[in-house]
């Protein structure tokens, strides 16, 4: 799971997780649109995520769609979350939420 | 073609055969799907469905495509939630493919229709069955245990 940790530790790639979370299966070109990072540069972010299967492709014609593969990241929450702390979990993070209007 | 609205992937260390196995067995299923199974005779055209633990049908359909170890396609709508129903057919596809020593699993769902319901349900399910599916093929449980990858 070093691939996966390393993948997140970055904020560029996170905000690409951001827009895959917004919209799901979204062609190179679409994730570029009015971002500040050179095609070259998202196209080696992609590439590390999917490494870490962060991102899941499939191929449509001769597009490649990108989707965000989130077990990776249900199986880190699974293994420090218990069971019986996930209500009260998801309590405080949707007061967070609303008290903060932005959950960065 | 239409676009799939998820895809998840997951890696397993097994082999395509028992993990095949572990997908279409009955009692294998309850073990890692919320306790309920599935029902069909895994050939092409078949009647194919999900029980729930106490015999209500969960899902229902038919199988679209079936290549053993490899690739499984199901025609699938759900049939306990009028609103989910409403929402008409999906396409479930899941594929096997051999990836250095372990195996890559494939799921995806595509939408025949506009709703966002079913997805809504479908997209809360599938991460907890496959991540339970491989904690069950790699230990023998479903029991929260440390991640080696």
């Amino acid at each position: 799971m070093d691939e996966v940790f390393k993948a997140l530790a970055d904020a560029s790639r996170r905000s690409l997780l951001d827009r895959l979370h917004a919209e799901n299966g979204q062609t190179l070109n679409e994730l570029c649109d009015g971002l500040a990072m050179t095609r070259q540069a998202v196209t080696k972010h992609l590439a590390i995520l999917e490494a870490a299967n962060l991102v899941s492709t499939v191929k449509r014609g001769r597009e490649k769609l990108h989707y965000l593969n989130p077990l990776p990241i249900h199986r880190i929450g699974e293994r420090w979350i218990r069971k019986f702390e996930r209500g009260k979990l998801q309590a405080l993070s949707d007061l967070k939420r609303k008290l903060e209007s932005s959950d960065e | 073609m239409s676009k799939p609205q998820f895809v998840y992937v997951i890696y397993i260390r097994t082999t395509a055969q028992k993990l095949w196995d572990a997908l279409i067995d009955p009692a294998m299923n309850q073990k890692y799907w919320f306790g309920a199974h599935q029902e069909s005779d895994w050939k092409t055209g078949s009647s194919w469905k999900i029980v729930f633990p106490d015999g209500r049908v969960a899902d229902a359909g038919e199988i679209m495509e079936v290549d053993p170890s490899k690739r499984l396609v199901i025609k699938w709508r759900n049939e306990f939630s009028p609103e989910l129903k409403a929402e008409g057919y999906s396409r479930c596809t899941i594929e096997i493919e051999p990836a250095d020593g372990a195996v890559k699993l494939t799921v995806t769902h595509v939408l025949d229709g506009d709703g966002t319901k079913f997805i809504e349900a479908i997209s809360g399910g599938w991460p907890v069955i496959l991540s339970n599916l491989k904690s069950l093929i790699e230990t023998g449980d479903i029991a929260v245990v440390p991640i080696k990858k």
